[in-house]
């Protein structure tokens, strides 16, 4: 009796050798991002941005014959679940590379792992802190990201001012992750630019009215604002401006602005004020010889298609991430220390936020230029000349 | 742009002010009147303020409903919402100690929150303003219509609720619950019904907050938690279980935060509003207008 037992384990576990043995020919990627939890916002058009990615390049027949298979993560914007799923994917799902997390202070949290397992990283956050190793003023090895710099919206911001003129601003930035390290590099980049900047206000995530930040602001009369928030507030201060009857001083707003949603829910106040976006929120209206218009255009095409619902400059970050990886494998196979390598070296990637430029000293690859200067006209975005 | 002085500024911060507080306000009559007649704080009330503010937007935006129906409408199914929260929430408990009750209406914030948040989504909506949006500029002071409304609204609710509370049976039978539930009971006063009222009327009140507000700072699923707590501030502030000391300090709450963001630094601003209530609790106790005899009878 043990011994038909044994061998029907036996012959059973032959079975099940020989037939994950394909499976096993597929190149395994893992993804963390904040799908619930505060941040949902950044990590829900991630998951389905990388799904629906991984499930094109596999219907298209995979990498050189190879499937990838995807494994993603919710880490509820908790650094500690996000530093555990990291180990996770490392240790015991053994994947490649992984792209994520969704926010700037989660993938600080992991950045050591990364190093000591020598497995690369293309996070979807956008401080600066990401890709340069304050101790040794250079990148960290394995860590990547695609999202712009605060710094190169500000600079954006800062060139388009130039050009018109104004040297006199007020700044305005929600008290939250978002608005103080926008609000950092404001101030940080001002000088540059010869910005004099009259007066600094805040404002909580949660509040309701700004009449007030904007009542001192206008009694000052500066040149320009320059707001720096996410949510429904950016929204509410465009109103106040707006009734307020202070046109006359240009609003500024950050790439945080970058949905239509926010045009219509500004209930026309947001005629005319500026904002720096990344290629992907205004894929229409790129001229056609613009070099992301391709894919932007067919990015939108897709997701809207698929989900039913407006395309979120977010999950263009893990599309560049994604992609860039994809393109990696493409060309050097599943070899941790290649894919870092190939990376590392790439230029003129076209990804959805740029044309990215790695090089050794640069894990982000983007410039200024990666902004486009949009100004709201008749409810919809136009570029600026 | 000249004439813009610094008495227009204060007038400007006074103006914004009141009609934060006035919401405040409201907030805080919702709290009062469950307290007076439960002794209990419902934390849920900034919910049914986000619920009337997103019900609103549904029935008036989505549906097309006109400004009136749709109000009367929304200020209906919130009440709804109120009495079945009683009935399933706070009715059930048997043997309730204040304590649990509080804490069924913490489960009960969450449940309606994400009820919203799979209803209505994660993005703010906006709702039309009930008389336009164009400001009325007074001697360069400007003035959103709304702001009227939201002001209009809180003095008629103070004198609805000042004429029934002492003018009708029912509101005379409801003070009494709030003074000694048994002694009300031994006259024949349905205690378990005034309870039911009291939760209605708050919800009531709540969605009236909710709707005169969208238009002003749009709404989404999660601002409920922010007014409950300003409005349990301005509750506290004023005394609570005392409606006029609710109207006083909700609107002495919106005035510090508007000044205080004006005049001073504007990232500090909750904080000026918290320090004037700690140092209004250490000089009285029982808040502005409260009555430190009466509070000694409540069990919370």
């Amino acid at each position: 009796m043990v011994k038909r037992w044994a061998i029907l384990i036996l012959a059973f576990m032959v079975i099940c050798g020989l037939t994950v043995q394909p499976a096993v020919a597929s190149y395994k990627i893992g993804a963390i991002f904040s799908v619930t939890g505060g941040a949902s916002f950044l990590g829900d058009p991630e998951k389905k941005t990388a799904e629906m990615i991984v499930d094109q390049v596999n219907q298209a027949g995979g990498i050189n014959g190879k499937k990838i298979e995807l494994i993603v993560y919710d880490d509820e914007g908790d650094a500690t679940k996000c530093n555990l799923f990291a180990r996770r994917l490392i240790n015991q799902d053994r994947v490649l590379a992984v792209i994520g997390p969704s926010q700037s202070g989660l993938t600080m949290a992991i950045i050591p792992l990364f190093e000591q397992f020598k497995t690369p990283l293309i996070s979807c956050a956008a401080s600066h802190k990401i890709v340069m190793d304050e101790k040794t003023g250079k990148p960290f090895p394995w860590i990547f990201k695609t999202p712009q710099s605060d710094s190169m919206a500000v600079e954006a911001i800062y060139t388009q001012m130039q050009a018109m003129g104004i040297n006199r601003i007020a700044i305005t930035s929600v008290t939250s992750g978002f608005g103080a390290s926008g609000r950092e590099e404001l101030l940080r980049i001002a000088p540059e630019y010869n910005m004099e900047i009259v007066a600094d206000e805040k404002y909580d995530p949660r509040d309701t009215d700004m009449t007030a930040q904007l009542t001192k602001i206008r009694a000052l009369a500066p040149q320009a604002i320059v707001n720096w928030s996410i949510g429904p507030t950016q929204v509410i201060i465009l109103r106040n401006w707006r009734e307020l009857g202070m046109e006359k001083i240009t609003f500024f707003q950050s790439h945080g602005f970058g949905s239509r949603h926010n045009i219509e829910l500004a209930a026309g106040a947001a005629e005319g004020v500026y904002s720096p976006l990344g290629a992907c929120n205004i894929a229409e209206i790129l001229p056609d010889d613009h070099p992301q218009k391709e894919v932007t255009m067919a990015y939108l095409k897709d997701y809207t298609a698929r989900f039913n619902e407006p395309l979120s400059s977010f999950g263009g970050h893990a599309w560049d991430a994604m992609y860039l990886l994809i393109d990696a494998l493409r060309a050097v196979g599943g070899d941790k220390a290649k894919i870092r390598d190939y990376i590392e070296n790439k230029r003129g990637f076209v990804g959805q936020h740029g044309v990215f430029n790695f090089s050794p000293d640069d894990h982000n690859g983007l410039t200024k230029e990666a902004f486009h200067m949009v100004v709201v006209k008749d409810g919809d975005w136009a570029l600026v000349e | 742009m000249e004439s813009f002085t610094f008495t227009h500024q204060l007038f400007q911060f006074m103006v914004t002010g009141l009609t934060i507080g006035a919401i405040y306000a409201m907030v805080a009559i919702g709290f009062n009147i469950i307290y007076n007649v439960t002794e209990i704080i419902n934390l849920a009330q900034g919910e049914f303020v986000m619920t009337g503010g997103l019900v609103m937007v549904f029935v008036h935006v989505s549906l097309g409903m006109p400004l009136v129906i749709a109000f009367v409408l929304t200020v209906i199914v919130v009440t709804l919402l109120g009495v079945v929260l009683d009935r399933l929430a706070i009715h059930p408990i048997r043997q309730p100690s204040v304590m649990t009750l509080i804490i069924a209406t913490v489960a009960a914030s969450m449940i309606i929150k994400g009820a919203a948040m799979l209803v209505w989504g994660k993005n703010p909506y906006d709702l039309p303003a009930f008389s336009g949006r164009v400001p009325i500029d007074i001697g360069g002071v400007v003035l959103q219509s709304q702001y009227l409304w939201v002001i209009g609204f809180l003095v008629l609710i103070a004198i609805g609720l000042a004429l029934f509370f002492n003018r009708t049976i029912l509101g005379k039978a409801m003070r009494a619950c709030a003074d000694n539930a048994d002694a009300a009971r031994l006259v024949g006063i349905n205690v378990q019904q005034m309870i039911l009222l009291s939760f209605a009327l708050s919800a009531a009140i709540g969605a009236v907050a909710g709707i005169t507000f969208t238009p002003i700072a749009l709404m989404d699923y999660d601002r409920g938690a922010m007014l409950a707590v300003k409005g349990f501030g301005a509750a506290i502030l004023g005394g609570l279980g005392s409606f006029s000391g609710a109207i006083v300090g909700g609107v002495i709450l919106g005035l510090i935060e508007s000044f205080g963001a004006g005049l001073l630094l504007s990232g500090y601003k909750d904080a000026y509003a918290l320090m004037v209530l700690l140092i209004v609790l250490f000089i009285r106790p029982s808040g502005i207008m409260g009555s430190l005899e009466l509070a000694k009878f409540k069990r919370f």
